[in-house]
């Protein structure tokens, strides 16, 4: 798995598994707090990464 | 009748007790000691997928005991908050990481998180065992 991507989506998934799991307590409830963690991760990645962008490393 | 009800609230301590353990020394474990069946082996799989793709992609789980670096300190207690699967990771030797890695960084990432989720899932047990969590 060498792709940044395809890191961040896998890592987002599992924690927001987790995270919707232990908040939540129906299964439509979890399912749509998960797919909300999940979408806030990735989202909020790409706009800081974008930001981040002119910056030098 | 008092001491139907010590003996009870004995019997939940230990339950408590048992489930906070059984927690830590394996995710999911101590859900599915309370007979939370789905939610462990969710939370199981969820946790060892990330614990397990973190040490394939080179992460390294060396232990760091002194306060000269605290950080490290804190690294390493998180990445321990997984239990016995730290353990097992380093007793087949994928401790020294590879830090030329490209994956070296996300890897100590993916470790860390999984214990410190891990860490949620114990305060959770013991929370089911005690009753104050329903599902």
């Amino acid at each position: 798995m060498h792709s940044h991507l395809v890191t961040l989506l896998v890592f987002s998934a599992l924690v927001s598994t987790v995270f919707a799991t232990l908040l939540r307590d129906t299964t439509g409830e979890r399912v749509r707090f998960g797919l909300l963690a999940f979408a806030a991760f990735v989202l909020s990645t790409l706009v800081i990464g974008w930001l981040t962008n002119p910056f030098p490393s | 009748m008092s001491e139907t009800r010590a003996a009870s609230a004995a019997r939940d301590t230990s339950r408590t007790v048992a489930a906070g353990l059984l927690a830590w020394v394996w995710p999911g474990l101590g859900h599915l000691f309370l007979g939370r069946r789905g939610k462990g082996l969710v939370l199981m799989g969820s946790i060892l997928a990330l614990f397990g793709l973190g040490v394939a992609m080179d992460s390294r789980l060396q232990l760091h005991l002194g306060l000269e670096d605290p950080l490290a300190l804190l690294f390493s207690f998180a990445q321990m908050g997984v239990g016995a699967p730290y353990v097992l990771a380093r007793l087949l030797g994928y401790e020294a990481g590879l830090v030329t890695s490209p994956m070296y960084e996300y890897g100590n990432t993916f470790t860390a998180v999984g214990g410190l989720l891990n860490i949620l899932v114990i305060l959770d047990a013991l929370d089911t065992a005690r009753g104050v969590r329903g599902k």
